[in-house]
């Protein structure tokens, strides 16, 4: 039988797609999805928008797409300078797929307050 | 030299088996597998099959000789024995293109399981494949839309999309009926579903139907700041009607409606594909009646031929199955019918049930739609089988959870991400399930309770319809 005291309220959230139902990613863990895209060998690109247009299909993008990047580790710096460019903002890795002409992966990596 | 006229009865084989023949690329291809009367040669049944699917009839006629019937005709050209079944063999059978009206799913599927599955000389017959030639698709609009377009459209990347279909199926008033959906997709499901028993019935007629489920959709999506979605049921008595409803969803701001291909049959699905994609309009299918159909194993039409007749007359989803759940489905089978769905090219592959290589050209993918009595316990096991191009739905398994709807929904959100997260990771989530989820679980009490409510429930019947394996 139901017993209402000790049944949940589960209130809405505001939330961002892929993987924001999970706890915030360590940053180990964000390595592993970025190590991820590139063995898809899709191109990974970052954007950046501000929380108020999170529901915009089209964020700022952040340079270039990095076609060819094969280093994790130059993924993770413009990640890093992009958010220290815009620390209001939220801040996504794209993988493009140019097979399906589709994003193969898209999530939010850091969220700026606005 | 012109032939000369004879009338009588001649044996089908004279002239409708050519084991020498090659067929071409623009013919045709299909596979039956067939069950004759003891006594009647394969060769003889096949060639029967080839006539009466064709240009043949039991007796010759005068009038035959006014057109080039060589031409025409289809051609039995190859027989197999089935593993593991003596009693059936396998007949190849090859269609002039020109047999078929450009576009038209019906024409062929009249041709080809038509009067030929009443023929006294069978006692069982299946169409097991078709190979259709890429000079007849490309003459078939195909999906509305197509997965590329609708994770565009919908802001879904990098994951399986996750559904629900609103319960209880049938008896909700319309207002309470959008709180249901309301609440799930609060909770983080993507999309709701009506049911495909509802259509517009004296408890809940459509507009009403319609216009609360809208006022959910777009709340939850301002809540949320997700896309949202419901399938809007638009199966009706008849096209007109059909397409006002379609209309009407579309006028509401709605994303996708849905519609049941088999029981409206093919022209109005074609008529329905065509209207969404110039509306820019997602189309949800749904497969009531296929099991009538697809699941006795000598006798019907496999889904995959289904499958592939709705690929091509059109639809942005459509059910197959969840392998794991409380409906019939093999996995290899399921896996092989996936891939005609979603892929541009597929080979042929027995151990799928694949009988033809298959080139689907430039027709976009279908998402393949995994329902029928999953839940969280299915999820890790689900991104396995169906991989991120699919819609995973759970009816009971969302609003079944102790909580209510929402939470239900948080829960199925939760596992599947974190499945999502730890086939990234490189780790096996069907092997480790239980980890995953368990560990997911530690920081969502929506899916602990989700995981305690479900954790006995098992659906472990052997499946009807094999794969002829030996």
């Amino acid at each position: 039988m139901a017993n209402f005291h000790n049944t949940g309220d589960y209130q809405t959230k505001q939330s961002l797609e892929t993987f924001s139902f999970l706890p915030p990613m360590t940053q180990e863990e964000i390595y592993e999805q970025i190590a991820y895209v590139l063995a898809q060998g899709w191109t990974p690109a970052i954007e950046h928008e501000h929380p108020g247009a999170a529901f915009n299909h089209y964020w700022t993008m952040w340079k270039l797409p990095f076609f060819g990047e094969q280093d994790l580790g130059h993924v993770v710096e413009e990640l890093e300078a992009c958010r220290r460019a815009h620390p209001s903002h939220l801040v996504r890795l794209v993988g493009y797929d140019n097979y399906t002409q589709c994003m193969g992966s898209a999530f939010v990596v850091y969220e700026g307050r606005g | 030299m012109a032939k000369t006229y004879q009338a009588g009865v001649k044996e089908y084989r004279e002239m409708y088996w050519t084991p020498d023949y090659v067929p071409l690329d623009t013919d045709l291809l299909a596979c039956f597998k067939c069950t004759g009367q003891p006594q009647v040669p394969r060769e003889e049944v096949a060639a029967a099959v080839a006539a009466e699917s064709s240009t043949g009839t039991w007796s010759t006629v005068w009038s035959e000789l006014l057109t080039d019937l060589e031409y025409y005709k289809g051609r039995a050209y190859r027989i197999e024995d089935v593993p593991g079944d003596p009693e059936s063999f396998y007949a190849f059978v090859a269609y002039p293109i020109d047999l078929f009206e450009e576009g038209s799913i019906v024409n062929v599927l009249t041709s080809l399981v038509g009067n030929v599955f009443g023929f006294k000389a069978l006692r069982h017959l299946r169409l097991e494949d078709i190979r259709f030639p890429i000079a007849y698709i490309k003459t078939c609009m195909g999906p509305p839309s197509g997965i590329q377009v609708e994770r565009d459209k919908m802001n879904k990347y990098g994951r399986p999309l996750l559904g629900a279909t609103t319960k209880p199926k049938l008896g909700l008033s319309a207002k309470n009926y959008g709180r249901a959906v309301y609440e799930m997709l609060r909770g983080g499901l993507d999309f709701t579903k009506d049911d495909e028993n509802v259509n517009s019935q004296p408890f809940m007629r459509w507009e009403n139907r319609f216009e609360f489920v809208a006022e959910a959709v777009l709340k939850a999506q301002q809540e949320t700041g997700e896309r949202k979605g419901h399938y809007l049921n638009v199966t009706a008595p008849d096209h007109e009607q059909m397409i006002e409803r379609a209309e009407f969803a579309k006028e509401l701001g709605m994303p996708i409606i849905m519609h049941d291909f088999l029981t409206a049959g093919f022209t109005a699905n074609t008529g329905l594909a065509k209207w969404c994609r110039k509306n820019g309009m997602l189309l949800h299918i749904h497969r009531a009646m296929h099991a009538v159909i697809d699941r006795h194993p000598k006798h019907g039409i496999h889904f995959r031929v289904l499958a592939k007749c709705l690929r091509l007359s059109g639809g942005d989803h459509l059910h197959t199955g969840t392998v794991v759940g409380k409906l019939e489905g093999d996995r290899a089978s399921t896996l092989g019918f996936v891939d005609q769905l979603r892929e541009s090219f597929v080979p042929e592959d027995r151990s799928r049930g694949v009988f033809f290589d298959q080139d689907w050209g430039s027709t976009p993918g279908v998402f393949a739609v995994a329902s029928g009595g999953i839940h969280v316990w299915h999820i890790p096991a689900l991104v396995t089988i169906f991989g991120d191009d699919s819609v995973l739905q759970f009816g009971g398994g969302t609003q079944g959870h102790p909580w209510g709807n929402a939470a239900g929904a948080a829960a199925n959100r939760v596992a599947l991400e974190a499945s999502v997260k730890a086939r990234n990771q490189g780790r096996e989530i069907e092997r480790e399930a239980r980890d995953i989820l368990t560990e997911a679980a530690r920081h969502s009490p929506e899916l602990a309770i989700a995981m305690e409510t479900w954790k006995e429930i098992k659906f472990e019947f052997d499946t009807v319809d094999k794969l002829d394996v030996a």
